[in-house]
Parts: C-alpha cells; sequence; structure tokens
C-alpha cells in the first residue's frame, strides 16, 4: 500500500495527526488527537480522493501503566480505492471521552458501546451509550487489564420494567 | 446474479399486501365497518430463546398492528469473554477460542487467526498449507451457507430443505473429521502452516462428497428458489439499499446482495485466491431473496475453488520449519536437546511473537473476520480484538425490520446469518 492516505493527513490536519507510519503488512497508520477525530474522519470520509466510506471495526485497547492509558483504533476502509488506514487516538484514563463517529458511520455504534462496556471509554454525542454485552448492572469493565479474572458478581434484582397488562412498576408474581 | 423477472416465467412480483407496500392503508368513509379502529402499541419481547430466532437474541419489538414500529435488541447472553480468555492464554492455545466464535465454520476463524499472528511475526507459509487452508475454509463456507439455506427455509416453512441441507452438511462434516478429527471445532489451525495433512484417499473421497453436495445445492434451489411461498415472503423484505449498507458496515454476501460487488478474496487476496479462478455473485435489491441467493451462488464458486486447488495443489510441507513457531516433530522433541527445548519453550512460554500491531482480514463466509493484535513481544496476545463478520448486520436490524410486519422480521434475521458465538464473543 501506499502513503497517499496518511500524507494527506500530514498535510492537511498538520496540529491534529502525528507519528504517522506504515505499520507491519503495510498499513497506513496515524496518531490522531482525539479532540480532532471527527474532523479527520469526515475529511476521510467525504475528500473526492480518500472517500473511506466504511468503518469496518473501531476497538479499543488498554495499555496499562503508560499514560495516557487506553486507545481507541480505528480501521477504516474505502471501497471505491480499496485502501485502508487506521487510526490511533490515545485516550487518558481521566478524561476517558471520545467525540463519537456515529454521525459518519452509523455503523459505528455497535463498535463505541463495546468499547464502553469494556473499557469504559464513554463517547460523546452517541445516540444510544450503554452497555452492549454485559448488563447495566454489572460493575467495571472487564477488559481492563486491571480487572480481576478470578471473582463473582452478585445476580442483581430484577428490574422494574413496563408492565404492558399491569402498567409500569416492578413485575410482581400473585 | 439471476434475472429474478426471468424465473421460470413466473410472475415474482411480490403479491398485494406483503411488505413491499409498507403503509397500511385503511379505507376510510363509505362503510362504518372499514374505520379504522384505534389501537394502541403492543410491546413484544422476542426471545431471548424463541423457535424462530436462531441465537440468543432478545427483541423489544413495538407493534401496531402486525406491523413493527420500533425495535430494541438485547444481546451479550452468549459473551463467554473471548477477548478476555485469549489475553490470557498464549498464542497456541487461542485456536480453540477461534473454534468457537463461529462454530459452524471454525476453520475460517482458525485461519483469520492464524494469518493475523503471522502478519505480525512477518511469516509466510508453505504452499500446501496455504492450498489445505483455502480448501477447509472453502469446505466450511458451503458448510455455513448450507446451514443458512437451511435454516431459512425452514423457518419460512419448508421443513424438506432443512434436511437436505442438514444432510449435505453432514456429509461435509464427515471429510473434516477424517482430516482434522472433530466435526465442529476442528482446531485445525496452527500459527505457520495446518494442524495435518490429508489422510490417504481424502482428496478422491472429498471429491465424491462435493459432487453430492452439488447435487443437494441443485435439488434445494429447486425446491426454494422459485417456490411461489417462499419468494413472497422474501423478496422485498429486509431491503437494504447500497448505500445503507456500506455506512452501516456491511461486509461479505450481505453487502454483495446489495450491489457492492467487495470480496476481500478479489480486493485483496491472501493465501492462494490470487490464483484461482471463481466469481462474486453480486445482487441488486439487498432483499432476503437476494441474500439468500447469494449463498445459493456461493456454495457453487467455494465448489469451484477446491477443486481447483485439488488440481493445483503440490505435495510439500504443511507448516514452515521454524521451531520457534511451529512444535518440532516428535523424533526430534525425544532424541535432540534443541528439540526437546524448542518444544518446552513453546508449550510453556508460548511463541513469542514480535511486539506491535496489525489488523488482519480475511474473507468469512458472513463477511469480514478482523483480527487486531496486540503483542508486547511475549508468548500471549496483550489484546486481540474481534472483528466479528455478523455484528453490524446485527446492529442493523432494527433498521431493516422497522416499519415491516413482524411476520418478515424471521426471514431477515435468517438471511443476515446472526451467529451467537462470534457476535457475542
Amino acid at each position: 500500500m501506499s502513503k497517499v492516505v496518511i500524507d494527506a493527513l500530514v498535510e492537511r490536519f498538520p496540529d491534529a495527526v502525528y507519528e504517522a507510519y506504515v505499520g507491519v503488512g503495510g498499513d497506513d497508520c496515524v496518531f490522531v488527537k482525539k479532540e480532532r477525530i471527527v474532523d479527520v474522519c469526515r475529511f476521510l470520509k467525504s475528500d473526492p480522493k480518500m472517500l473511506f466510506d466504511m468503518a469496518p471495526y473501531i476497538t479499543a485497547v488498554d495499555y496499562l501503566g503508560q499514560e495516557p492509558r487506553f486507545e481507541v483504533v480505528y480501521n477504516l476502509l474505502s471501497l471505491k480505492t480499496n485502501r485502508r488506514v487506521r487510526l490511533r487516538v490515545k485516550v487518558p484514563e481521566q478524561d476517558a471521552l471520545v467525540p463519537s463517529v456515529t454521525s459518519l458511520w452509523r455503523g459505528a455504534d455497535w463498535f463505541e458501546r463495546y468499547c464502553f462496556d469494556m473499557y469504559g471509554i464513554r463517547f460523546s454525542d452517541h445516540p444510544d451509550m450503554r452497555r452492549l454485552f454485559m448488563y447495566d448492572e454489572f460493575v467495571g469493565h472487564p477488559l481492563r487489564k486491571d480487572y480481576p479474572l478470578k471473582g463473582r458478581q452478585p445476580l442483581v434484582e430484577e428490574r422494574d420494567v413496563r408492565d404492558i397488562v399491569r402498567g409500569p412498576g416492578p413485575a410482581t408474581r400473585d | 446474479m439471476t434475472d429474478h423477472k426471468g424465473l421460470g416465467g413466473l410472475d415474482t412480483e411480490a403479491t398485494p399486501g406483503s411488505a413491499l407496500d409498507r403503509e397500511i392503508r385503511l379505507p376510510l368513509g363509505e362503510h362504518e365497518l372499514d374505520a379504522p379502529m384505534p389501537s394502541r402499541h403492543m410491546t413484544v419481547n422476542l426471545g431471548p430463546s424463541h423457535p424462530a430466532m436462531h441465537g440468543v437474541t432478545r427483541a423489544v419489538v413495538q407493534l401496531e398492528g402486525e406491523f413493527i414500529r420500533s425495535m430494541k435488541l438485547d444481546i451479550g447472553f452468549l459473551h463467554r469473554g473471548f477477548e478476555k480468555s485469549c489475553e490470557n492464554v498464549t498464542w497456541t492455545q487461542c485456536f480453540p477460542y477461534t473454534d468457537r466464535l463461529n462454530y459452524v465454520s471454525s476453520i475460517m476463524n482458525n485461519v483469520g487467526f492464524a494469518l493475523a499472528v503471522e502478519k505480525l511475526c512477518k511469516l509466510d507459509v508453505p504452499e500446501r498449507a496455504k492450498y489445505l487452508r483455502v480448501i477447509t475454509c472453502e469446505i466450511h463456507r458451503i458448510c455455513d451457507h448450507l446451514t443458512l439455506v437451511g435454516a431459512m427455509a425452514m423457518e419460512l416453512g419448508a421443513m424438506t430443505v432443512f434436511l437436505y441441507a442438514i444432510e449435505a452438511r453432514d456429509i461435509i462434516y464427515d471429510r473434516l473429521a477424517e482430516l482434522c478429527g472433530a466435526r465442529l471445532t476442528s482446531n485445525y489451525g496452527r500459527i505457520g502452516g495446518v494442524a495435518r495433512d490429508t489422510p490417504e484417499g481424502w482428496i478422491e473421497k472429498t471429491t465424491k462428497t462435493l459432487d453430492r453436495t452439488k447435487d443437494y445445492v441443485d435439488e434445494i434451489d429447486e425446491l426454494v428458489s422459485r417456490n411461489r411461498i417462499f419468494i413472497d415472503r422474501t423478496r422485498g423484505t429486509g431491503v437494504v439499499p447500497r448505500e445503507d449498507a456500506i455506512e452501516l458496515g456491511f461486509t461479505g454476501p450481505c453487502l454483495r446482495a446489495s450491489g457492492e460487488p467487495y470480496d476481500i478474496r478479489k480486493a485483496s487476496p491472501y493465501l492462494v485466491y490470487d490464483r484461482l479462478d471463481f466469481d462474486i455473485p453480486v445482487g441488486t435489491n439487498g432483499d432476503n431473496f437476494d441474500r439468500f441467493q447469494m449463498r445459493m451462488e456461493e456454495m457453487r464458486q467455494s465448489d469451484r475453488i477446491i477443486r481447483q486447488c485439488f488440481a493445483q495443489m503440490e505435495p510439500g510441507e504443511i507448516a514452515v520449519q521454524d521451531f520457534r513457531y511451529v512444535l518440532p516433530p516428535k523424533p526430534l522433541v525425544y532424541g535432540t536437546i534443541e528439540g526437546l527445548m524448542a518444544h518446552f519453550k513453546i508449550v510453556m512460554e508460548g511463541i513469542q511473537v514480535p511486539a506491535g500491531e496489525a489488523y488482519s482480514y480475511t474473507e468469512a463466509a458472513n463477511g469480514e473476520l478482523g483480527f487486531y493484535v496486540v503483542s508486547d513481544g511475549g508468548g500471549r496476545p496483550y489484546k486481540l480484538g474481534l472483528r466479528a463478520p455478523g455484528w453490524p448486520m446485527l446492529a442493523a436490524l432494527p433498521f431493516m425490520s422497522v416499519d415491516s410486519l413482524l411476520s418478515d422480521l424471521i426471514p431477515t434475521f435468517d438471511s443476515i446469518n446472526m451467529i451467537g458465538g462470534e457476535v457475542e464473543q
């Protein structure tokens, strides 16, 4: 793969991207500042030379012990030019709030929810920022490196559900 | 793709009253019996375990009459902590976990994971291993599609098709059991190659099995593809236009059914796909019928691929002869100190994968199977991110189902082929 994409990014966003490199296997990778991720993604999606029309995979990594601790990784794909690029966004633990890219790619919805569920990274402007796999009452974020491997969490009490027959309130057993 | 209008001279336009016209048209006036009946929305809880929804997915749907007005998915009932498990075992020990992602086509997951680690190790596997990987992947692609075709037809009322499909799948599983020792969880991939070479006479037997499978596929095609009931229930339901499919992150047959001819095997060929001659079926409407037809045609293309591989494949090594990655043969382990040390190191410490990160993607049965691997240079994955093929399709289920009939949800749910094992990890 060529360096066209990262060259264009470095030229267009000198203040937002840094440390562009070609990763193993020739993948284009670049670090992006957290605040500018939506701008960079919007450029990548709409620029006629880029046209990254799909975000096939967004995930997060916990680099415990490093500062900033987390990283959100955006793997983008352009079906028109058959190029791929990987954007890496460093996220500090104290300020784990990243602008959401769901306004650009609706498919990013569940990936961002997954990052929140597993790593506790929140996404601002996300339409439905809930846990994806774990239940809402679950304590902690399982894929964090400091989450204990052993142990159990107690089962939660029944939630208040909207009862279509008997009206709102906790489900009571007669 | 096939021309739907030309299907055996049938009038394949959906019958009036099916979900193509999505508005509820209530005739007003004239007769008081025709007056719209005031109704309120009813919330129905589909699942988590529902006979018509394979997998364990809960869908809370709001119904207005028989129309779905809103839908909320609740998943995670099958979450087993795949990524967390993999972070705490050696790289090689991840293979059995990957088997259990898409348990219908486990070798594809094996190969996808092996390719991701090999990308990080900059490892190139021997030719024969590449061919064996492609053969087993394509065999499993047929299995996966047969499962979808059978389940979809069954849930629309065609039990015979299900029996044929499962019969066809089972004779393929017999061949796979001869190759890897297991029917479902094959654990056939290895970093640097594959686990076993083909047994004596396996290729001839598999060719015969493929012939039989082909007959079954043709029979299923005859039973279903022109069936009026089947067409009425699948055509025009669960439509995903091309732009939406792209934005929602569809890949694989579901994306191609919407008219986007993207296949990783063609777009960025891995293994030996660039040496093989096969076609990519592309649909036009992006509805359930097209997604079904994609599967039917891909099975025939996989058949072609396997036969070509059999013709091109030559005897040779099935794994790299680098004992940092592959277990040495037993005579070396028991006979030499170097062999014993290499064996001990791999078993106890795991393969030392160079520090770094890589994203590797392969075309699995349902779409792009991606692995984002991060290594800190040790014997265990630091992070193993799984991009499950069915994930975006399941996420888009509300988009596909809202304002359509509740009964259309069943074919839609079938045709996206949600596999709980991989989506919920």
